[in-house]
């Protein structure tokens, strides 16, 4: 065989490959309908703009094309002299005009409708941090529990790296979802801990920015049950790209029992707050954590990413004061990415991590902090 | 006098200092367009590493950090870099013969306004080589990812966008200065040839937004070193100030990248279909619509921050409107080339090109004004789909398109029409590859700006992967075409193409370095 005809055939197969195995994999054309009034109607304006866009351009390029077949020179075509037309000016001003205003009365009406978040029934606090969403569920009176926990992606780095293979949900599942009742009308007030980020449900047709010091108001009715997926929308620093949105829509009495679980849970974290763990517990946990939490900056192994993300790896913060340690993993590092974490773990969490990182990485001042320790910080405050 | 010695010679200095020192407009135009070429091949090596790593789901080849430093850098450099001073090195060489004039009006301050800009992206290039990396907080660098979350070399940003302000400012000055004073006799405003005038108007938007930009990244800068708070919230700032003020100068810019490019097309279309523009007056009035309505719409850019919905529906009427102007300048253009006698060289074939694509990307545009619809379409592919229908098949077409058909004039010879077709079918084919799969990744969600991406999104990456490849690697014939052209080839007449209309055709071909030292008769000047 030729040379060049094995560069094609190679190419030819390894295309082939490739499609075969993403055959999968849905070839999405469009904007889904989704699930929501708003969604559909969303899609209904999309599509009625599309197919006007699509006549005006049939017409339009038809003309074009049938003068590049027809006026052309060397079909021996003379050229006209007419170069202007008043006449023909002000139709074609007038005519997208009317079809502007056509499409401007239904998108007016959409956005009227989307734009009233008044009278719901439940009211979610979304807050974006780098990188992960906190759900916190409001109250209706001050003495029940509170409901509220962070949403963190799921899919472990080693598929990312391509040293596991993807699954399914490749990069769109999370450890805790977002729980909401069907046909109720939930409103999300959106807001941030660091950057912007947007959070964005295509299934509902929500897409709202979560801008830090402001409170944005959007809401949805989920018509059926189900899992909906979405992404941050707004570049928000390295993760942005790994921080998903997982939303379970569930009829009203299984909701109810889920959130009676998690106030059960609530209850038993603050019973558990002051549980002493051994060492292998909190290494355990600190290493999940960090995976997790801290991977993204620290990097793997403690050797952080210079300038910006300090090595943990023979840190004198980590291999110094035990309390100086926590204090600036309770606090955060303001004016960096090093965030608070003291309402993002819990103190058994914090306990863990603490513990951890001061053990690992070549770091060994042998402490092991309790949720106690922990807890003392914190009321200290 | 000391100046009469000078006036003996009228050819260009020798060596280097010709091109340091020098003052003349083709000389400076051709800095510029080498500059842009430069620029355009290093931007697109940044759009190179986006689109390998987009190859396939999982991190391959760079670390996300490395990633939005790409994204980034390509979108400065492309914008300010490679679109904005082709444009203006076209003007450079163009205006003053098109207008019968000797020179630029301020030929000092063109030389400055060029030499300025290699500085400027040396600057900003060479954070790529710092500890703290190059910006990462992407083109439109919102705040507080800019500011408070930002590396170190934001103040390289910083003032490297001020010196690309400050050359597009003296830039702009010295177009309308040039534009309003230098006409020869006999050139009257309506009189002018549509590149002179989209270019005027460009130059309006230009000192009018300019000065915008350097004041939202002095404000950053402030914020960052003297403590102030204009975007931190925790200070009492306000984060979406700095979308308001960035897009009010980046809407026009937007117009800025393409108002000169309608001026290349109105000035291919007649040519190469030998037949007048159809609808000259209405051409300007169009463009100056544009222009006036792109200071009224930026905050459609910014549907999803929470304005009230009295202000969504203004920004969304108001973007709506630009379709009319617009569309009036396609009608136009088909207009003209409806029983025209058309013949189908290179640049014809770019500017045709434009006609088609840059409309999908109006299209697209108008979609986006919708704004429950941009909810749904809002910072994904759609928009990346969008925009860069609009800038690389529209500017950058139009640019190539502007290239090939002035370059007889530049350099004496024909290009290679073999290798410019070439040049024009791969570029064509490549850049619908690479860009028309992404509407469809925008519409099944997958958000812009990601290294890494959900399986769904898989198949159409690679598609579109392979046409930035293939895109890509086609710009390295117009490199090719452009050498051979100067290095020799067949001898171009003074009027070169035979449908050519308008005072750069009446000088000979290369133009002499001083052309209009006297100023052309009257009569020779027409209505385009
Ligand atoms: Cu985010």
């Amino acid at each position: 065989m030729l040379p060049k005809a094995k560069l094609w055939l190679a190419l030819t197969v390894a295309a082939l490959t490739m499609l075969s195995t993403n055959l999968q994999a849905a070839w999405d054309l469009n904007m889904p309908q989704g699930v929501t009034q708003i969604s559909r109607d969303t899609y209904d304006l999309h599509m009625q703009i599309l197919w006007w866009c699509v006549a005006i351009g049939v017409v339009v390029f038809s003309v074009m094309i049938w003068s590049i077949v027809n006026h052309r020179k060397s079909k021996g075509a003379v050229p006209a002299t007419f170069h202007e037309s008043t006449k023909v000016e002000i139709v074609w001003t007038i005519i997208p005009f009317i079809i502007l205003i056509l499409m401007a009365v239904p998108a007016t009406r959409v956005l009227t409708h989307a734009y009233d978040a008044s009278e719901s029934d439940l009211d979610i606090q979304i807050t974006g941090y780098q990188w992960r969403w906190e759900y916190r569920y409001l109250r209706q009176n001050a003495d029940e529990d509170e409901v509220s926990f962070f949403s963190n992606l799921s899919t472990s780095r080693d598929e990312i790296n391509n040293t596991m293979p993807k699954q399914e949900n490749y990069l769109l599942d999370v450890d805790n979802p977002l729980v909401i009742p069907i046909n109720k009308k939930v409103r999300f007030l959106v807001t941030s801990n660091d950057v912007i980020h947007a959070w964005w449900v295509p299934d509902f047709a929500v897409k709202k920015d979560a801008i830090p010091g402001f409170i944005n108001e959007t809401w949805t009715i989920v018509e059926e049950p189900g899992v909906y997926r979405g992404q941050c929308a707004e570049l928000c620093g390295i993760d942005h790209g790994f921080m998903p949105i997982v939303v379970h829509a569930l009829p009203q009495d299984e909701y109810d029992a889920w959130y009676a679980g998690r106030q059960e849970q609530a209850r038993a974290a603050r019973a558990q707050a002051n549980n002493v763990v051994t060492r292998d517990q909190a290494m355990a946990t600190g290493e999940a954590i960090y995976n997790r939490t801290c991977v993204a900056c620290h990097q793997a192994g403690g050797v952080g990413l210079a300038p910006a993300f300090p090595a943990l790896a023979g840190s004198s913060v980590v291999n110094g004061d035990l309390t100086a340690n926590i204090e600036l993993v309770l606090h955060g590092v303001p004016g960096t990415a090093m965030a608070s974490y003291a309402r993002m773990l819990s103190p058994v969490e914090l306990s863990g991590i603490v513990t951890y990182i001061r053990n690992s990485f070549g770091n060994s001042t042998g402490d092991l902090v309790q949720p106690a320790d922990v807890n003392a910080l914190l009321e200290a405050q | 006098m000391s100046a009469a010695h000078d006036d003996h010679h009228h050819g260009p200095a020798k060596g280097l200092s010709r091109w340091l020192f020098t003052t003349n407009h083709k000389d400076i135009g051709t800095l510029y367009l080498w500059f842009s070429f430069a620029m355009f091949l290093l931007g697109g090596s940044f759009a190179m590493v986006i689109r390998a790593e987009l190859f396939q789901p999982g991190l391959q080849l760079v670390e996300p950090n490395f990633f939005n430093q790409m994204t980034t850098m390509h979108g400065l450099i492309m914008v300010f870099g490679a679109v904005m001073p082709a444009f203006v090195g076209l003007a450079n060489w163009m205006i003053p013969m098109m207008i019968g004039a000797p020179d630029m009006a301020l030929p000092r301050m063109n030389n400055w306004s060029f030499w300025i800009l290699p500085f400027a992206f040396a600057m900003l290039s060479s954070t790529l080589l710092m500890d703290a990396g190059a910006p990462n907080f992407g083109w439109t660098f919102y705040a507080p990812l800019s500011t408070t979350y930002a590396p170190e070399t934001v103040t390289f940003f910083i003032f490297a966008v001020h010196i690309m302000g400050a050359s597009s400012i003296m830039g702009a000055i010295n177009i309308i200065a040039t534009v309003l004073n230098m006409r020869a006799p006999g050139m009257t405003l309506m009189k002018m040839p549509l590149f002179v005038w989209t270019w005027l108007i460009t130059a309006y938007l230009l000192i009018a937004v300019m000065p915008v930009l350097a004041g939202v990244v002095t404000m950053m800068l402030f914020d960052i070193h003297f403590g102030t708070s204009f975007f931190n919230a925790a200070g009492g700032g306000d984060p979406v100030l700095f979308q308001h003020v960035f897009w009010f100068f980046g809407h026009p810019e937007v117009y800025i990248m393409i108002l000169p490019a309608f001026g290349v097309i109105s000035a291919i279309i007649p040519t190469f279909a030998r037949k007048r523009l159809f609808g000259y007056d209405s051409m300007v009035y169009a463009t100056a619509s544009i222009a006036f309505l792109s200071f009224i719409v930026w905050a459609h850019h910014m549907f999803t921050v929470g304005m009230p919905i009295a202000g969504e529906l203004f920004f969304m009427y108001a973007t709506m409107l630009i379709a009319v102007p617009t569309g009036v300048k396609v009608f136009n253009w088909v207009a003209t080339m409806f029983r025209g006698s058309m013949t189908f060289e290179t640049p014809m074939l770019f500017a045709i090109a434009f006609v088609v694509l840059f409309t999908m990307g109006g299209f697209t545009g108008l979609m986006l004004a919708i704004t429950p619809a941009d909810f749904q379409y809002h910072d994904t592919y759609f928009v990346v789909a969008h925009f860069h229908y609009v800038l690389v098949p529209g500017a950058v077409f139009s640019i190539m398109a502007a290239t090939y058909y002035w370059l007889p004039k530049w350099t004496g010879h024909m290009y290679d029409e073999r290798l410019g077709k070439l040049h024009f079918w791969l570029s064509f084919i490549g850049v619908n590859i690479l860009f028309f799969p992404q509407h469809f990744l925008g519409l099944a969600g997958m958000p812009r700006r990601i290294p890494d991406y959900a399986l769904q999104f898989a198949d159409f990456n690679w598609i579109s992967s392979i046409g930035g490849f293939l895109f890509g690697a086609s710009q390295l014939i117009l490199l090719v075409v452009v050498i051979k052209c100067i290095k020799g080839g067949k001898k171009a007449t003074a009027q070169v193409w035979d449908g050519a209309k308008g005072l750069e055709w009446t000088v000979a071909s290369p133009a002499p370095y001083h052309t209009f030292t006297t100023p052309p008769n009257p009569d020779l000047i027409e209505a385009p």
